[in-house]
C-alpha cells in the first residue's frame, strides 16, 4: 500500500478525505481453541474530522476489540476478517510495517483504562514523554523541553518534578495527564480513548473529563470515545455508536439516541439506569435474557432474543441499518421496527412496595470512636478516625466516598474481619460486639452478613453453587437433611437463581448469578443487616439494576437492614434512606438522604454531587475539585478536606478540624462554614446540584 | 425473571454438560504433542519395570566367558565387565527408580502442602519460624542434603525415599504457602470465617481444592527431579546396593570401561534416564499448560 | 538501603545457624557413635573409645556443639579425620578450584540463557520458541551424569578433541585450565540454560503483553528500540534472582561432575567426606556452602533492589 491517499472506498459508509476514520462493513473474529469465533459483525461508522464519536456497549460488547483493530493491535489470534478500516483516508489494514509504525507515529493515538500500566515502570517519566519527539527527530535537550511544554498543557502544575519521577511515584489522575499529553505530543488527528476514565475516582474523573473536552476544543483532535457509562458518553461526544453481542445496533447524534432511542436494545439499557427523578425505590427495568455466544445467531436479529417487540420477522430476518429522517442529522438503527423502539414493554419484576419502615426507635447497630491505624511499610497509615455510625432495623444506610476514604475498612471493621484501634465499641441491639468475627457468638454472627465487592473473590472456585448456598444454610441457619433442601430451593427462588445453575461451578456463571449465589449466602441465616461493599460495581448496567431490584425486593420481605457502600451517588441516592460521607476516614457529613443530596451540603458532598455525569441534566454548573486525594499515610492538618476544598474560608480550614455540626434534624456536617452561608454558596454559585436541572 | 447474560468463554463449557470443566482441562491436555510423547515415554517404563522380566534374558545371569561384549543379535546392548547383558539390566533397571521416585516425591508433596498450607494461612510466628528453616534447607544443594541424610542414616533405597522427601518437603511448602497467600486474602476465605469455620476447615475445605493446580504441577515437576536426585545419588553409592539392576550405580560401576572404548555398558543407562526424566518433564509442562488454560 | 542490607544479613546469620545445627545433628548424632562409625563393626571397644577420647565424641552433644561453634567463630573450621589437617587450608584451595570452574560455566551460559530466552519469547507460539523451550526444559532435568557421559564419550573419546580430566597439568596457564575445565562446565551451563531461557522467556513474554509495551509501539517506535528499551529492562530483572539462586545449584552440581571429571573442588571434598565419615570436613563444608548460596542471594535482591526504581525508591516518598 502506498503513501499516498487512496480513493474513498466503496461500500456502505462513504470515506471522504475528510473523516478522521472510517470503518466499513468490519468483521472482526478470534481463534478459540482451534475454532473462529466472530465476536465483531458488520460494522461501520465514520468519525468526521474534529469530531468526537462515542462506542457504548457492555462488557463483551466488542468495544475494546474495535479500538484495538484500528490501531491494529489485536492479539494474536485476532484479525479483520472482513472490511475496510481507514484512518486519514488510509487504509489501515493493507499498510507495510514502516508506513503502520509512521500512523501510530503521526496520525493515531491511543489512551487506555489503566493509566499506570500504560507507563514503563523503570524509566523516568519524561523520558517517556520525550520519546515521542524524538520519534519525530527531535534532539534529546529539545524533546525533553517539549515534554515539558506539553505536560503544562495537560494543566499539571509542577511538569519538571513530575518528569523526574517514576510512574508508581505519581497519583492515578495525574498519570493519566501523563498519558493522554504523551498521546497528544504528535498532535494526531485521531485519539482513541478506551475507556479513560472507569479506574479513577470520581472527582477526579470529573477533572480529568473536563481536560479532554478542553483539550480537544484546543488541538481540534477527533475522538473515538470508548465507555460502557452512557453518561459520559453523552457528555464528551457529539455521535454515538451503541454496539450490542459485536454489532453496531444504532447510531446517530449524542443528544438524539440518548434522548429519542429507536433501538429496543438502547431503549433497555437507557430505562435501567437509576434516574433522579425515577422516585425512590421505583423499580429498576431490566433487560430479559442473555447475551447471545458469538456467532451462534445465524439468521435475525442479535438483540431477538431478548427484545419484548421481536416478531417472526425479526428472528428469520438480519435486520440492515434503517435510516431515520426526523431532522436530528445523520442516524440509524439496525431494527426492522424502529419507530416502534419505545414502546417496549416494560419489564420489571418487583411490585414496589412505597410503605418504607422508619421506626427508628433503637438503633440495631451502633458503632462509637472507631478508629482504625494500619502499619504500612513503617508508616501509619490511619484507615478510619474517630466514626460514629448507627443503623437502625430496616433502614438503608448508603456509605460514599473515593478510594482512601476508608469505607471498606468500617464495613470489615463492623464485620469483624479488621479489629479496630482500642477504644471502639461496636453493639448489636445494645449487646456489645466481640472485635474479631471470630470470637463472636453465632447468633451475632448469623445477624451480620456481608455481600462483597467482586463474586469471584468472594465465591470459592471449587465449590458448586449448592454446596456454597447449602453451607451457610447449615452454619447459620442450623438446617439439616430434608429441612435443609427445602429452604435451599425457597432461598433460590427468592434470590431468582434457576435451579439448574445449582450444579454448577461460579466460573460457570454470568457475573449477575455469581452476586445472586451471593446475596442467597449472606441471607442463609435470616441476617438482621446485610453490608454490600460495592455489590454492582463490577456488573453492567442492565445487570445492575436487577440485583438493586433484588436488594429491594429482599429488604420488604425479610426486614433486613442494608449498609450500602458504593462510589456510585446514582446507586446510593436511589437507594438510600441515609447517607454517610467519609473522606480520609471521617465522617464529613451525615443525614437523611434527602437532606443531603438537596442541600445545604458539605463541600465535598457537594463536588462528589457534581462530578458525576448523569444523563438528565448535562449542562448543569460544576464545582471541581483542584489537586489529588491525600495520602492517609500523611493526611492534612486541620480539616482533611482543606487542601482541594473550592470553598476554604481561611486559616482555620488549615488548622483546627471542624467539630460534626448539625444542619437539620439528624443532618450533621463537619465544616467551619455556617449552614446559612452554605446554603446561600450553594444556591448561588454552583446551585444546589440535585435540585436545579440546567438553568 | 431476569438471567443476565453468561459470559462468552463459559458458554462452551456449559452446553458440554455438568462435570465440563474436568472433561475440558483432559482435552486440552491430550490435545498436546508433549502430553502424549511424555505419557508414552512413561508408560513405556512402567511397563518395562511390571513385565520387563518376561522379555529379556536374567540381568543377574553372569557370563565370564562373555564380558564386554559389543552390541551383536545375541545381546542387543553388549554385555558389561561381568558379562551380564546390558539391555536387560537397562530395563529391569527402571524398577527401582519408578518405586522411589514417585514415593519420595508423595512424602515431600504431603508434607511440603501441611507445611506450606500453615506458613500462608497462619502468617505471623508460624511463617517466620518455619521459613527460617526452609530458608536453610534451600540454602544447600539437593544433592548435599542428600549426602548428608545418607550419611546420617545410612545408604539404602528406604534412606533414598525419606532424605529426598524431606529435601522435597520445604521446596513444596514453599510454592504452595506463595498460593495460600494469595487465596487467604479473597473474600471466599472471610465469608467462612464470618459463618464461623474453623482453621482446620478453611485451610482443608476451603483453601486447599484453589491450590490444587499449583500442586500437581509442583508434583509432576519435582518427580523429574527425584529421578534426577536418585541417579545421581546411586552413581554416588549411595542407594541400592549391587547386585540388584539400577541405572545410576550401573553407570558408576561401568564408568571406568568407557575408556576401553566399552561405551555401551553406560551409553544405554544414560539414555534410558535421559528419556524418562524428559518423558516426566514433558508430563509436567502439559499439566501444567493444560491448568492455565482452564 | 543500609537497613535492608543489615536485616538481610541478620536473617541469613539465623539461617546459617539453622544450617549448623542441622548439619551438626546430621553428621554426629544420627550415625550412632562417630569413632564407630569410622573404625568399623570389627574394631575392638578399647580403640572405639580410645577414637572417642581423641575426638572429643564422648562428651555431652550439647557440649561438642558449643566447642564446634565456638572454634566456628574464631576461624578455625577443625581438623579432617581423614587428612589429620586443619580444614580451613584445603578447604580454601578446593574452593578456589570450584569457583574457578563455576565461572567458566556461568560465563558460558548466561549470555546464551539470556539470549535464548529473549529469542523464544519474541516468537511465542513459533516453531523457534517451541525448539528452545523444549531443549531448555529437557537440558535442566539432565542429571549431569547423563550428560556428562555422553559428552566424554563424543568429544572425549569419538572425536578426541577435549581432554576428559578436568585437571589440568601443573604449571598451566590459564588458557589450558580453561581448555580442561569446557568439557567439566558444560553439564552445568546445560542445566542453569533451561533455569535461565525459561526466566528471560517468561519475563519477556509478559513485558511484551503489557499494557506499557503496548504505549510503545502505538508511539509508533520502531520494534528494536521498543525492546532494548522497554521491554528487555524490565523482562530480565527476575532473571538476575534466579541466576544467583541457581548458584547454590551449581555448587550441588559440583559434587557430581567433580567426581566424575576427577577435580579437586568442594564437591569432591564432601563426597570424600562424606564416604570417609570425615565429619568435620563434611560440616565445614557444608556450611561454606550454605554461606555462598547466602552470599549470591544476597547480592542478587541488593542488584534487583538497585535496578528496580519502585523498590529503590520505596521509603523516599
Amino acid at each position: 500500500m502506498s503513501t499516498t491517499a487512496s480513493p474513498p472506498a466503496p461500500g456502505e459508509t462513504q470515506a471522504t478525505a475528510a473523516d478522521a476514520l472510517t470503518l466499513s462493513g468490519v468483521d472482526i473474529s478470534y481463534r478459540v481453541r482451534r475454532a473462529d469465533q466472530r465476536i465483531v459483525r458488520d460494522v461501520s461508522f465514520r468519525v468526521a474530522r474534529g469530531e468526537s464519536f462515542g462506542l457504548v456497549g457492555e462488557s463483551g460488547c466488542g468495544k475494546s476489540t474495535i479500538a484495538l483493530a484500528v490501531v491494529r493491535y489485536l492479539a494474536r489470534n485476532g484479525r479483520v476478517s472482513a472490511g475496510r478500516i481507514e484512518i486519514d483516508g488510509r487504509d489501515v489494514l493493507s499498510l507495510d510495517r514502516a508506513d503502520l509504525r509512521r500512523l501510530r507515529a503521526r496520525t493515531v493515538s491511543m489512551v487506555y483504562q489503566e493509566p499506570g500500566r500504560a507507563l514503563n515502570p523503570s524509566i523516568l517519566v519524561g523520558r517517556q514523554v520525550a520519546e515521542v519527539y524524538e520519534i519525530a527527530g527531535a534532539p534529546r535537550s529539545e524533546a525533553l523541553d517539549r515534554a515539558r511544554e506539553i505536560l503544562a498543557r495537560v494543566r499539571i502544575s509542577d511538569p519538571d518534578g513530575v518528569m523526574r519521577r517514576y510512574p508508581h511515584q505519581l497519583s492515578g489522575g495525574m498519570l493519566q495527564r501523563v498519558v493522554i499529553a504523551m498521546a497528544l505530543a504528535a498532535e494526531p488527528s485521531l485519539l482513541i480513548l478506551d475507556e479513560p476514565t472507569t479506574a479513577l475516582d470520581a472527582t477526579v474523573e470529573a477533572d480529568v473529563l473536563d481536560l479532554i473536552l478542553g483539550l480537544r476544543a484546543e488541538f481540534g483532535t477527533s475522538l473515538l470515545f470508548i465507555s460502557h457509562n452512557l453518561a459520559v458518553i453523552a457528555k464528551m461526544c457529539d455521535r454515538v455508536g451503541v454496539l450490542y453481542a459485536g454489532e453496531l445496533v444504532e447510531e446517530g447524534p449524542a443528544s438524539a439516541v440518548f434522548g429519542d432511542p429507536r433501538h429496543p436494545y438502547t431503549v433497555g439499557l437507557l430505562r435501567s439506569i437509576p434516574r433522579r427523578d425515577g422516585g425512590a425505590r421505583a423499580p429498576l427495568q431490566t433487560i430479559p435474557g442473555s447475551l447471545p455466544t458469538p456467532g451462534s445467531v445465524a439468521a435475525g436479529c442479535v438483540f431477538a432474543a431478548r427484545c419484548g417487540l421481536a416478531q417472526e420477522r425479526c428472528r428469520a430476518e438480519t435486520p440492515a441499518v434503517h435510516r431515520i429522517e426526523d431532522g436530528c442529522g445523520e442516524r440509524g438503527s439496525r431494527c426492522h421496527f424502529s419507530e416502534q423502539a419505545q414502546s417496549l414493554p416494560i419489564h420489571s419484576i418487583v411490585a414496589p412496595d412505597s410503605a418504607r419502615i422508619a421506626d427508628r426507635a433503637e438503633p440495631l447497630i451502633r458503632a462509637r470512636s472507631v478508629s482504625k491505624t494500619f502499619q504500612a511499610s513503617g508508616q501509619r497509615v490511619r484507615g478510619l478516625h474517630q466514626v460514629d455510625l448507627e443503623i437502625a432495623a430496616g433502614e438503608t444506610v448508603g456509605l460514599v466516598g473515593e478510594s482512601g476514604s476508608g469505607k471498606t475498612t468500617l464495613a470489615r471493621v463492623l464485620m469483624g474481619l479488621t479489629a479496630p484501634d482500642p477504644g471502639a465499641e461496636v453493639t448489636l441491639d445494645g449487646r456489645p460486639l466481640a472485635p474479631l468475627a471470630g470470637a463472636r457468638t453465632a447468633a451475632d454472627q448469623k445477624a451480620l452478613q456481608i455481600v462483597f465487592q467482586n463474586p469471584d473473590s468472594a465465591l470459592n472456585r471449587r465449590h458448586s453453587v449448592r454446596r456454597l448456598i447449602s453451607r451457610s444454610l447449615a452454619k447459620l441457619g442450623g438446617y439439616r437433611g430434608e429441612a435443609l433442601q427445602a429452604r435451599l430451593q425457597a432461598l433460590a427462588e427468592s434470590v431468582r437463581l434457576p435451579e439448574r445453575y445449582l450444579p454448577m461451578r461460579p466460573s460457570q456463571l454470568s457475573g449477575g448469578l455469581k452476586q445472586r449465589v451471593a446475596i442467597a449466602r449472606a441471607f442463609a441465616g435470616d441476617p438482621q443487616i446485610v453490608v454490600c461493599d460495592e455489590p454492582t460495581s463490577a456488573l453492567d448496567v442492565s445487570v445492575q439494576a436487577a440485583i438493586l431490584n433484588l436488594l429491594t425486593d429482599l429488604q420488604h420481605r425479610e426486614r433486613v437492614a442494608y449498609l450500602f457502600i458504593s462510589h456510585d451517588l446514582g446507586v446510593v441516592r436511589y437507594l438510600a434512606d441515609r447517607i454517610v460521607v467519609l473522606y480520609l476516614g471521617r465522617v464529613m457529613e451525615i443525614g437523611p438522604a434527602q437532606s443531603v443530596l438537596d442541600g445545604p451540603h458539605h463541600p465535598y458532598t457537594e463536588a462528589l454531587l457534581s462530578a458525576v455525569p448523569t444523563l438528565d441534566d448535562s449542562d448543569r454548573e460544576r464545582i471541581r475539585l483542584e489537586g489529588e486525594i491525600p495520602s492517609a499515610a500523611d493526611p492534612p492538618a486541620g480539616c482533611p478536606f482543606h487542601t482541594r476544598c473550592p470553598r476554604r474560608i481561611g486559616e482555620i480550614c488549615d488548622t483546627t478540624e471542624p467539630e460534626m455540626r448539625v444542619q437539620a434534624p439528624g443532618h450533621e456536617i463537619r465544616c467551619h462554614i455556617p449552614v446559612d452561608d452554605l446554603r446561600r454558596l450553594q444556591s448561588a454559585g454552583g446551585g444546589a446540584p440535585s435540585a436545579s436541572a440546567g438553568r | 425473571m431476569s438471567i443476565e447474560a453468561l459470559p462468552v468463554e463459559s458458554r462452551a463449557a456449559l452446553s458440554a454438560g455438568a462435570g465440563d470443566l474436568r472433561r475440558q482441562f483432559l482435552r486440552d491436555l491430550v490435545h498436546q504433542k508433549a502430553f502424549m510423547i511424555g505419557a508414552t515415554v512413561l508408560g513405556f517404563w512402567v511397563l518395562a519395570a511390571i513385565f520387563g522380566t518376561l522379555v529379556v534374558q536374567d540381568p543377574l545371569a553372569q557370563n565370564l566367558s562373555a564380558i564386554n561384549q559389543a552390541p551383536s543379535a545375541s545381546h542387543l546392548f553388549g554385555t558389561d565387565q561381568l558379562g551380564r547383558d546390558v539391555l536387560a539390566r537397562v530395563i529391569v533397571g527402571s524398577r527401582s527408580i519408578l518405586v522411589t521416585a514417585p514415593l519420595a516425591t508423595l512424602i515431600g508433596t504431603v508434607l511440603g502442602t501441611v507445611v506450606g498450607l500453615s506458613m500462608g494461612y497462619f502468617r505471623g510466628i508460624v511463617d517466620d519460624i518455619l521459613g527460617r528453616f526452609v530458608e536453610a534447607f534451600l540454602a544447600l544443594p539437593l544433592v548435599v542434603t542428600g549426602i548428608i541424610g545418607i550419611v546420617a542414616l545410612g545408604a539404602s533405597d528406604t534412606t533414598l525415599i525419606i532424605v529426598i522427601g524431606i529435601v522435597f518437603t520445604p521446596l513444596i511448602a514453599r510454592t504452595v504457602r506463595a498460593a495460600v497467600l494469595v487465596e487467604r486474602d479473597l473474600d471466599y476465605v472471610a465469608a467462612a470465617r464470618l459463618r464461623g469455620e474453623r482453621s482446620l476447615y478453611i485451610m482443608f475445605v476451603e483453601i486447599l481444592p484453589n491450590v490444587l493446580a499449583p500442586i500437581t504441577v509442583e508434583f509432576t515437576v519435582r518427580l523429574g527431579y527425584a529421578v534426577f536426585t536418585i541417579v545421581t545419588l546411586s552413581f554416588l553409592g549411595f542407594g541400592l546396593q549391587p547386585p540388584t539392576p539400577n541405572w545410576g550405580y550401573d553407570i558408576s560401576a561401568n564408568v571406568g570401561a568407557v575408556t576401553a572404548g566399552y561405551w555401551w555398558e553406560v551409553l544405554f543407562a544414560a539414555v534410558a534416564v535421559a528419556t524418562l526424566v524428559i518423558g516426566v518433564n514433558m508430563l509436567a509442562s502439559s499439566i501444567e499448560s493444560a491448568l492455565d488454560a482452564s | 538501603m543500609a537497613g535492608f542490607v543489615l536485616k538481610r544479613l541478620g536473617l541469613g546469620l539465623i539461617t546459617l545457624w539453622l544450617l549448623s545445627l542441622l548439619v551438626f545433628f546430621a553428621g554426629q548424632v544420627l550415625p550412632g557413635d562417630p569413632a564407630r562409625a569410622i573404625l568399623g563393626p570389627l574394631a575392638a571397644p578399647s580403640a572405639v573409645a580410645a577414637l572417642a577420647r581423641q575426638l572429643g565424641t564422648n562428651q555431652p552433644v550439647i557440649d561438642q556443639y558449643g566447642t564446634w561453634v565456638g572454634h566456628l567463630l574464631t576461624g578455625n573450621l577443625g581438623t579432617s579425620y581423614q587428612y589429620q589437617a586443619p580444614i580451613a587450608p584445603l578447604l580454601g584451595k578446593a574452593l578456589g578450584n570450584s569457583l574457578e570452574l563455576a565461572l567458566v560455566a556461568f560465563v558460558m551460559v548466561v549470555p546464551i540463557g539470556i539470549l535464548g530466552g529473549v529469542i523464544a519469547a519474541l516468537n511465542v507460539g513459533r516453531r523457534v520458541d517451541r525448539v528452545i523451550s523444549v531443549f531448555g526444559l529437557s537440558a535442566t532435568v539432565i542429571p549431569e551424569v547423563v550428560s556428562g557421559i555422553v559428552l566424554i564419550l563424543v568429544f572425549g573419546l569419538w572425536l578426541n578433541v577435549l581432554p576428559i580430566q578436568a585437571a589440568w597439568p601443573p604449571g598451566a596457564g590459564l588458557g589450558t585450565q580453561i581448555y580442561h575445565l569446557i568439557m567439566p562446565a558444560i553439564p552445568l551451563a546445560l542445566i542453569l540454560f533451561g533455569y535461565i531461557q525459561q526466566m528471560a522467556r517468561a519475563g519477556t513474554v509478559e513485558a511484551l503483553a503489557s499494557d506499557y509495551a503496548r504505549t510503545a509501539t502505538l508511539k509508533g517506535l520502531p520494534r528494536g528500540v521498543m525492546i532494548r528499551r522497554h521491554i528487555l529492562r524490565n523482562s530480565l530483572l527476575p532473571t538476575i534472582t534466579v541466576i544467583a539462586t541457581q548458584t547454590g545449584y551449581l555448587i550441588g552440581g559440583l559434587v557430581l561432575v567433580e567426581t566424575l571429571f576427577h577435580y579437586q573442588g568442594i564437591g569432591t571434598l564432601i563426597y570424600n567426606a562424606a564416604t570417609s565419615k570425615d565429619f568435620p570436613m563434611l560440616e565445614a563444608g557444608v556450611l561454606v556452602i550454605g554461606a555462598a548460596y547466602m552470599v549470591a542471594t544476597l547480592a542478587a535482591d541488593m542488584l534487583y533492589t538497585l535496578l528496580n526504581p519502585r523498590l529503590r525508591l520505596r521509603g523516599v516518598e
